[in-house]
């Protein structure tokens, strides 16, 4: 009862013909490339297809590619617990208006995992029940994981530079 | 239905798909976690504000109000809000709140290279540093497609099994504490030190080692490795029998576990629940069992899982897989081969220093590796470890350089956090507080 990839991505691919942009195996595990609208579809038949049964959405999570089109990146990983196999699905989504659709209804798991990919990339997520930031606050201006966004925004001080830094503060200039 | 007349928790020896076909072992099915999808939702701190605000407007309000539970608070675990309404001691909905303890991990691993990066993340879930390093570890090693000498694998698995009972002893601890069983946080703590000391003699450092590097182990065993941990193994066992001997049986412990904070298999697999918290509801996913990793197979181990999903199931679950844990680093222990500690790929690992003097390879790799650091090639892996708090996977972005491109830890705290406002709904805050404990989240690793 063991799933191989090569049939699961016949399957996929019979039904799902058009929504396959592309596939790749790396160090044995399957990614399939989506159309971004045909998520949901993809998810829910990877759920409830009776040979298949990925009932685990473990994973969900942002990446960018920066100087790649689609910039941005949302990869999803599927667990099916019966047969002990997992599958990658990766959709794309431009620098200029970022949008996926959400799967949080369908799988409430995804609520949480999609706010951080919102709040740390800025991705809009159609659909999504309340897209509030997470882990930055509130009213956290830009998207913090951007590879255009600086890992520090103030120097570190040290005894050194410790003079020089407080000198630029605000409070300095009293 | 007492406690008498619950069923035991049972032991699955291995979880195939031909256990599945007999009558012990029934995964759910889509159906029904689709079901149970629809019927879920996560609010956020907003929602049950604004929820809230419109009921006190329209007049329909009964009481209820929204209070703070947290960020500090004793009984959050860490730096957790918690946004309740409540009327009276009832919790009509909450929302949690996170990110108090985001220091931006997943984006410093970014800027430094992939040996350099393993120090950050021994502090996502710190209470089980060798874990994190190790599931890092195993993700770069994938991307490489290094080989790990054996006396490194059963290492690893040995240590990954100390740091469950680690991290296991300070939920035992933590819990019971917040239940009010104060002897037994201190008898747990006093078991912890055994375990901090020997982490301290293999690695230097009693919590953040660092120990489980990309290639194998930082340094080689000592001399009093086998003793220390021989004595330590020997010992826990009654120990964990005191534990039971205070908790199991207690009325005390049975009133405010027993019934409370209820989720079922297909609630825990919508919302992503994994671990002891869903093994607690049946469910017999182990992902040492179904992927196996650092040879696991090898070992010889049982999957326990419990019936009813409650507070007092999750806590025997655990307590059984504490004994689990003695029993496979006993194992480990045991078969502990002779050999290097590290992969002899020396692209990845570093020549020995003697070799350096009379070698130019030896010095060029030893050179290169220092100012550089390895290069994996291009492509992505997602690799998953049995953490004591759930499946921690962690994804690794390479892009040919020495630096990874991106690295997300699949916290399973953060996604188990996600089914506390369905367990407390329309319960007390009282079992608010026994629910949360059972289901051991981790702050540093919910928010990274």
């Amino acid at each position: 009862m063991a799933l191989e990839n090569a049939a699961v991505l016949e399957r996929v691919q019979a039904r799902f013909g058009q929504a396959v942009l592309g596939t790749g195996e790396f160090r044995g595990t399957l990614a399939l490339q989506l159309r971004p609208d045909t998520l949901p579809d993809v998810a829910a038949f990877l759920r409830e297809d009776p040979e298949l049964q990925y009932i685990l959405l473990a994973n969900v999570c942002g990446v960018d590619y920066l100087g790649r089109e689609p910039r941005f990146e949302v990869v999803y990983h599927f667990t099916s617990l019966m047969h002990n196999h997992r599958i990658a699905l990766k959709v794309g989504a431009d620098e200029d208006d970022p949008r996926v659709p959400s799967i949080a209804r369908e799988f409430p798991t995804a609520t949480f995992q999609e706010r951080e990919v919102y709040d740390m990339f800025g991705i809009i997520f159609d659909g999504h029940p309340d897209l509030q930031r997470i882990l930055m606050p509130e009213d956290w201006d830009g998207f913090p994981q951007r590879k255009t966004e600086p890992l520090v925004y103030e120097e570190v001080a040290f005894t050194f530079n410790h003079d020089e830094i407080d000198a630029q503060k605000p409070y300095a200039k009293e | 239905m007492s406690v008498a007349q619950r069923p035991a928790p049972q032991l699955h020896a291995g979880v195939s798909a031909t256990d599945v076909a007999t009558a012990n072992i029934r995964y759910p099915s889509s159906a029904e976690v689709v079901a149970a999808a629809r019927q879920i939702t996560v609010p956020s701190p907003r929602q049950v504000i604004e929820a809230n605000a419109r009921r006190a407007q329209s007049g329909t309000l009964d009481e209820s109000m929204v209070l703070n539970m947290g960020p500090q608070h004793p009984s959050t675990h860490g730096v957790l809000r918690l946004v309740v309404e409540l009327a009276g001691e009832t919790v009509v909905q909450l929302a949690p709140d996170v990110g108090f303890l985001h220091t931006g991990i997943e984006k410093t691993m970014e800027a430094k290279n992939y040996q350099k990066a393993v120090v950050l993340t021994d502090r996502t879930d710190y209470l089980g540093p060798m874990i994190n390093n190790l599931v890092y570890a195993l993700a770069v090693e994938q991307l490489l497609d290094c080989q790990i000498p054996p006396r490194a694998q059963v290492a690893r698995v040995l240590f990954s099994e100390l740091t469950r009972i680690n991290s296991y002893l300070v939920w035992l601890g933590t819990h019971a504490l917040d239940l009010a069983a104060m002897s037994v946080f201190l008898y747990a703590f006093r078991e912890r030190e055994m375990l901090l000391d020997i982490f301290e003699l293999t690695s230097g450092a009693r919590m953040m080692t660092s120990y489980i590097r990309p290639g194998g182990l930082a340094y080689d065993l000592p001399v009093e490795f086998k003793p220390t941990v021989q004595h330590f193994l020997s010992l826990m066992p009654s120990r964990i029998d005191e534990y039971e001997a205070l908790l199991t049986e207690n009325p005390i412990w049975k009133e405010r576990t027993v019934g409370v904070g209820i989720l079922n298999a297909a609630d825990a697999l919508a919302l992503g629940v994994t671990g002891a918290n869903l093994r607690a509801a049946g469910v017999p996913y182990d992902v040492r069992k179904a992927f196996p990793y650092s040879g696991y197979e090898n070992y010889d181990f049982q999957v326990i899982t419990a019936q009813n999903g409650d507070v007092y199931d999750r806590y025997l679950v655990r307590i059984a897989e504490m004994r689990e844990a003695v029993n496979i680093a006993q194992q480990a222990l045991d078969n502990l081969p002779d050999g290097p500690y590290a992969t002899s790929d020396r692209k990845i690992w570093p020549p020995p220093k003697e070799e350096i003097t009379h070698s130019m390879e030896s010095l060029i790799h030893h050179f290169k590796l220092w100012t550089e650091g390895f290069k994996p090639p291009v492509g992505d892996a997602y690799v998953t470890v049995e953490s004591g708090r759930g499946e921690l996977g962690c994804y690794v972005v390479s892009d040919g350089s020495n630096k990874p491109w991106r690295c997300h830890f699949r916290a399973p705290s953060f996604i188990t956090l996600q089914a506390v406002p369905h367990m407390s709904k329309g319960n007390l805050i009282a079992d608010l507080v026994a629910s949360l404990a059972s289901l051991d989240p981790v702050l540093g690793e919910v928010d990274r």
